[in-house]
């Protein structure tokens, strides 16, 4: 009954627009998108796509230019303060307040979100716990290590409880024993009703911790699904890498050409060289077993070596670069 | 209705639909004056430093030393010393503000928690500014027992306690207002840059050291001297503490000073907002 007066969305987009001023595009352009409650969801995309100006839209640090933003169904630029009593916030930097020890730092946030100080008191103690932060609750974040710091900015977002948290790149940085600490405090947030909307671009991260995965670029959503909804549908099912050896330009032309031409292969491209030893990809539709005998025998028949063969399953990464491509920013 | 709130749980809709009330607006801005004050009380000494350093030597060297010498006549020091508590307000409510807010906002981000709770951006600005001229007028009231300390007596005038006070307050916050301004505007690369660009010339433009009526042999320089809100302070004082020197009238430097606190302030509300929001 509750439930039906207020959004079952957590987070709603709407042909969200930004354009800083004197920037000649939007950094985010009319992107939509609405992330159910309780899910963790990823915003994915390369450096500069949009993902912490939509964050930034979303946790009332940036004003949107057109569009709408909207937590638990609350509008984030009509009320800006109901919204911040809404979120939870882990910024990319580092933002602990230096003057500040440990516990310090969760009983000041609470107190400004005018948590009552008995349950301050206590929530600081289960959160410093929860993080393994309890032996150094008293001392200051200065000399503290990246994993140390974000457990701390993680257990301080929590201390208003908050129905939606934001974590932005959560894990750049951290040691593999701390990513996966990380990893199981947010599946546990997850579990307990809390919304998880979190930015990366490690795709890792993305598949096995995200239930569903939006992919931004320059402002744009590019696709949005389950992980293995989206790499199922966009990159086929498998690819077969191949190294060969081939002489002159003319000869690896003619073996693309055959390659590609070849049933069940649905593209093939060259992704290395090194002098006449070349590295191809070959993305299949089909099962990629069956097709190693035809492949090894079109590089027989085009005159070529083979070197090295290798099956690979597709992965949110083939997503990811098929549709945000390859080069740098 | 009522649904109780347990720590992850989605939250009722009375409870997210409903805005903050002022009590739990007032309870948040406390716990802001808190974390300043705690902060402070763990860096006492850098306070002291900061703040009474500079108003010691110059009561030391100008008001007794000078004076012992023969250089100066024993009226500079009753001159100087109203001049000197302006000095002292005005310049510990522009650093107050200005220094915390480049860091805060330029590379610490400390600012980023207070600026996400759940409280409208002026009051987290207001905060900055009540804080600031708190630690100003601390420092302005210290300044009278330095004075007797330093040169045996300090010109006082029980009439003129209240115009004392008043002038302290709009001095304080004029300086708070000022070091908002500049701490929002004045980008972190350039902030040394701005330091002695912009404090030099407040520190000898302000009155502090001469009294403003006798300038008119220097036009120029009087009018220069006009323009800068800490002249008013410094005259006000000398209003409220030695009348018989020739001073601007205490009312017109509460103007002035109202004056400068409604520009000053838009300016660094303005510049705050343009900071905490992209």
């Amino acid at each position: 009954m509750v439930d039906s007066v207020i959004s079952p969305n957590a987070v709603e987009v709407r042909d969200l627009v930004k354009r800083y001023p004197k920037a000649r595009t939007n950094a985010v352009d009319r992107l939509s998108f609405a992330v159910v409650r309780g899910e963790i969801f990823g915003l994915l995309g390369p450096n500069g796509a949009g993902k912490s100006t939509t964050i930034g839209v979303l946790t009332t640090r940036v004003r949107p230019t057109a569009g709408k933003a909207l937590i638990a169904g609350v509008d984030v630029v009509a009320a800006p303060r109901t919204v911040r009593s809404l979120l939870g916030v882990v910024p990319q930097r580092n933002n602990l307040d230096r003057s500040l020890s440990v516990r310090q730092n969760l009983l000041f946030h609470a107190a400004y979100h005018g948590v009552p100080k008995a349950v301050r008191t206590a929530r600081a103690d289960t959160l410093l716990a929860q993080f393994s932060l309890t032996e150094r609750a008293n001392d200051k974040p200065e000399y503290f290590s990246g994993g140390q710091n974000q457990r701390m900015m993680i257990a301080r977002a929590l201390m208003h409880d908050p129905t939606v948290l934001f974590l932005d790149e959560p894990t750049t940085g951290l040691d593999p024993a701390a990513r996966l600490f990380v990893w199981d405090r947010v599946r546990e947030l997850r579990d307990a009703g809390v919304t998880v909307v979190l930015t990366t671009h490690d795709m890792d991260e993305a598949a096995t911790l995200a239930d569903r995965v939006g992919i931004v670029d320059s402002g744009r959503l590019l696709a949005l699904d389950s992980p293995v909804a989206l790499v199922r549908g966009l990159a086929g099912g498998a690819t077969l890498q191949v190294t060969v050896e081939t002489a002159g330009e003319h000869g690896m032309a003619r073996l693309l050409a055959r390659l590609g031409g070849l049933p069940g292969v649905q593209r093939c491209e060259q992704v290395g060289t090194a002098g006449e030893v070349r590295t191809l990809r070959l993305h299949l539709t089909g099962d990629a077993g069956a097709l190693v005998a035809r492949v090894v025998a079109a590089i027989a028949d085009a005159g070529s070596r083979l070197i090295g063969v290798q099956i690979r399953e597709s992965s949110l990464e083939d997503v990811f670069i098929e549709l945000t491509g390859r080069r740098l920013r | 209705m009522t649904a109780t709130t347990t720590p992850g749980r989605v939250r009722s809709a009375t409870e997210v639909v409903q805005g903050p009330t002022w009590a739990l607006m007032a309870r948040s801005f406390g716990s802001l004056l808190r974390r300043d004050v705690v902060v402070t009380g763990k860096d006492l000494v850098s306070f002291v430093a900061q703040v009474f350093l500079q108003p010691v030597f110059f009561l030391f060297v100008f008001g007794k030393l000078l004076t012992g010498l023969g250089y100066t006549s024993s009226d500079f020091s009753s001159l100087l010393f109203p001049g000197l508590v302006a000095l002292t307000a005005t310049v510990t409510a522009i650093q107050a503000t200005a220094f915390p807010l480049v860091a805060e906002f330029g590379w610490t981000k400390e600012i980023e928690d207070r600026l996400l709770a759940p409280l409208p951006l002026w009051v987290v600005a207001a905060e900055k500014l009540l804080f600031a001229s708190l630690r100003a007028m601390v420092a302005a009231a210290v300044m009278f027992p330095i004075g007797i300390g330093v040169l045996g007596s300090v010109p006082y005038r029980a009439a003129g306690l209240g115009l004392l006070i008043g002038i302290g307050l709009l001095g304080s916050l004029v300086g708070a207002c000022i070091g908002m301004t500049i701490g929002t505007f004045v980008p972190p690369t350039k902030i040394s840059m701005a330091f002695s660009l912009i404090f030099t010339p407040l520190l000898f433009t302000g009155a502090t050291q001469y009294p403003w009526p006798l300038l008119t042999h220097l036009r120029w320089f009087q009018i220069v001297t006009a323009a800068n809100p800490i002249t008013y302070v410094s005259e006000g004082m000398r209003a409220a503490l030695v009348p018989s020197i020739p001073h601007i009238p205490g009312w017109i430097c509460v103007l002035a000073l109202i004056g400068s606190l409604a520009v000053f302030g838009i300016i660094g509300l303005i510049g705050f907002r343009r900071r905490a929001v992209d």
